[in-house]
């Protein structure tokens, strides 16, 4: 039973209103056969009702009345189709309305990163920024659609002025895997279908390269983490001792009989049993949800990461992080903010803002140090308690933290670790 | 790919991370349950996130008083099986109690009767986290939903105004008297809650297989007849072979036609629908924005 085990595979697109990125994911949606009749004809009749000459696929999921009334997209919009190789979640951003925020966003849990660039407009200011983002948030695909191919003459010599403007800029990304597709969404050219007029084009169709990249890579299989999430104790009689240290493996491959030491206490013992419900396994990777039993009876608490021996991660109060911004309210240093990192919460404070980063430029602004909304600045922080951590860019999941406001609640930055 | 994890279970690890968040940051947290396949498939998923422990939180039901028989059946029969504390609110004690009013004419429901009682229950028991079946697929106001959906202390959802969420850092923090909504399955698709059924034989109400039932049609919908639905007079009863795609109550929920009786055929028939499962939905379609309009006021 095959369509019981399928890769899924989330993206994040990106763009404004006139950029095709609509026409292109509803043309994935529809030769896909992922809009339903009631659907279309819902949309098909809001269209209608609103004026618009063509059926308007962001009415598929602006489904607010805020969003309906305006025109616009507030907020990440998740769609979901499926072929028969692969499933997908596309995280759709806006490009306008808090763009940094729902970009970022979107873009945290993505493995591929899709980015429309106008073919008579080439690359454009909005195009780096999202660029930016992808890389920052460490994406670790980006497939680079150079769209309306139609109206420039279906020109090789368009693709490659473009694509190679697109090479110079991403040299200064941290971005490992590139394609680029001449397409035209409008016409269908290379987006689930070969174009015929562009025979120059060798490499495959939108739809193919989705279906197809190689996704395997993309978690953490070296370093073995597993975050302590909840400690299940059963107040049973049969289970009277039973201690069983629930979580995900946030990197590397955990088995049975492994050394391992618990952070940041610095315990070690061995694994004894890889649980999931009532099956015992060998082995876990990331982003397996499984419990752990140790041979040794040791405290053991949410927050506690248990790592192999023999390679571990860093235990520190200071870290360096590139931040994004999301509050109006702007960042106060020497103020105490909650920060969330795994399943570990403590506090910290703001000790330096080294420099912002105008995303559109990505020039390093070391002169104005005010971190306002969707601003992207490199902090140093200081937190009260110890936390257990990698560089992001050697694990998304162990590298990540989130700031909150101590009063309001409300998150406020998301955080990448240096 | 030996270290890839297929497309039911990373969603099933998503699933099972979030429910153990909800045990770890709320202090009386709560499953919303119906009856509905979502929400069994959401039982389901708590049993295997605390093995061997119990979960450690109630099942909670919202009760109009116009469910299907079936439906309450099953609920009993399920809490027993697994030794789970069921709390139910009833709708018609709102009415009693004066709290709620019941509409009335040929479409009356009770429908939007059922967040006054589930607020009233929110704040009987304290619950601080509920968690509930809704994806993000199935509906234009659901697809904006967070994992982590905080509501204020009046119980509404401001959806202009909530958290991003970043990761998989789910951040639960919130005032006395405010609450979330926690949706643990939001990535999966109809599609994935029934493939998961089918792969962890899950049994469902049999309402979710092809049998014979007195219907009649209403608006292009095949309502159940029953007590709670009055006909008009140019309605007619007919006796066919059904089945339900999704259950609410019996005055907004209608059947497809439908020859599936194994979970095999129904994975097939969804597979072949060419309409969302709440096109049968009466609920849905009072608005454009009807399910945006309730969740506001605090609806799930």
């Amino acid at each position: 039973m095959s369509y019981l085990d399928m890769d899924l595979l989330r993206f994040t697109t990106a763009g404004s209103v006139d950029d095709g990125k609509s026409t292109l994911i509803g043309r994935l949606l529809y030769d896909s056969k992922s809009i339903f009749e009631d659907q279309w004809n819902a949309i098909e009749d809001a269209s209608k009702r609103r004026g618009e000459g063509y059926v308007n696929l962001a009415l598929l999921t602006d489904g607010l009345k805020a969003e309906r009334e305006q025109g616009i997209t507030i907020d990440v919009a998740y769609r979901y189709f499926a072929t028969p190789k692969r499933k997908f979640i596309i995280a759709d951003t806006p490009g306008h309305i808090q763009y940094t925020r729902n970009m970022v966003t979107g873009a945290s849990t993505a493995n591929l990163a899709l980015i429309l660039i106008d073919a008579r407009k080439g690359v454009v200011e909005q195009t780096r920024r999202h660029s930016f983002i992808a890389s920052l948030l460490g994406i670790p695909h980006l497939v680079i659609c150079i769209n309306k191919m139609d109206l420039v003459d279906y020109a090789e010599t368009v693709f490659e002025r473009i694509k190679d403007s697109y090479t110079e800029f991403a040299a200064k990304l941290n971005v490992k895997d590139i394609h680029f597709i001449p397409i035209s969404a409008l016409n269908g050219d290379n987006v689930v279908s070969r174009s015929e007029h562009m025979p120059w084009y060798k490499g495959s169709t939108l739809m193919y390269l989705l279906e197809t990249i190689h996704i395997a890579g993309d978690e953490n299989l070296i370093d073995a983490r597993f975050s302590v999430q909840h400690v299940i104790r059963p107040m049973q009689h049969e289970y009277h001792d039973y201690r069983g240290y629930a979580g995900t493996v946030a990197g590397g491959v955990l088995r049975v009989n492994d050394e391992v030491t618990v952070l940041p206490g610095g315990f070690s013992s061995k694994i004894a049993h890889i649980e999931f419900a009532d099956k015992q396994l060998p082995e876990a990777f990331p982003p397996m949800s499984v419990t752990l039993r140790l041979q040794d009876q040791i405290d053991i608490s949410r927050g506690d990461m248990i790592v192999r021996s023999a390679n571990q991660p860093r235990v520190v109060q200071d870290i360096d992080i590139m931040c994004c911004w999301f509050n109006p309210k702007n960042m106060q240093p020497n103020t105490k903010y909650v920060i969330r990192h795994t399943t570990r919460e403590t506090k910290c404070m703001v000790k330096e803002v080294y420099y912002k980063v105008d995303i559109n430029t990505m020039h390093r602004n070391r002169e104005d140090l005010t971190v306002g909304m969707n601003d992207i600045a490199k902090l140093k922080l200081r937190t009260v308690q110890p936390l257990v951590v990698d560089a992001y860019s050697r694990n998304r999941h162990t590298g990540a933290i989130i700031l909150i406001d101590e009063s309001t609640n409300e998150t406020l930055a998301a955080g990448m670790i240096l | 790919m030996p270290y890839q994890v297929k497309h039911l279970d990373l969603l099933e690890a998503e699933a099972i991370y979030v429910m153990r968040e909800v045990a770890s940051q709320f202090e009386r947290p709560g499953l919303l349950f119906s009856g509905g396949k979502d929400s069994i498939c959401l039982v389901h998923l708590a049993k295997k996130a605390f093995y061997p422990a119990r979960f450690p939180f109630p099942l909670v039901h919202i009760d109009t008083g116009h469910n299907f028989p079936e439906t309450i059946d099953y609920r009993d029969e399920l809490a027993k099986q697994i030794g789970a504390e069921l709390i139910v609110g009833s709708v018609q004690d709102s009415i009693n109690q004066g709290r709620a009013t019941e509409e009335t004419g040929y479409n009356a429901s009770r429908n939007k009767l059922q967040t006054i009682t589930l607020l009233d229950t929110i704040e009987q028991y304290k619950f601080d986290a509920l968690m509930g079946g809704a994806r993000r697929d199935e509906e234009k106001a659901r697809a904006k939903e967070r994992f982590f959906s905080h509501r204020d202390e009046f119980g509404q959802w401001d959806p202009k105004n909530q958290r991003p969420e970043l990761w998989m850092l789910l951040n639960g923090k919130k005032n006395p008297g405010e609450h979330f909504r926690v949706f643990p399955i939001s990535n999966w698709t109809e599609m994935d809650v029934w493939q998961y059924i089918l792969r962890e034989q899950i049994p469902l109400p049999s309402l979710y297989y092809s049998h014979k039932r007195k219907v009649f049609n209403r608006d292009g919908v095949l309502y159940a007849y029953s007590d709670f639905m009055p006909l008009k007079p140019t309605e007619q009863i007919e006796e066919m072979v059904v089945r339900f795609r999704t259950i609410g109550d019996m005055t907004c929920t209608g059947a497809v036609i439908s020859q599936a009786s194994k979970l095999e055929e129904i994975v097939k028939e969804v597979a072949a629908m060419r309409t969302t499962e709440r096109g049968t939905r009466a609920d849905d379609k009072r608005s454009e924005t009807a399910m945006e309009d309730r969740k506001k006021e605090g609806y799930f």
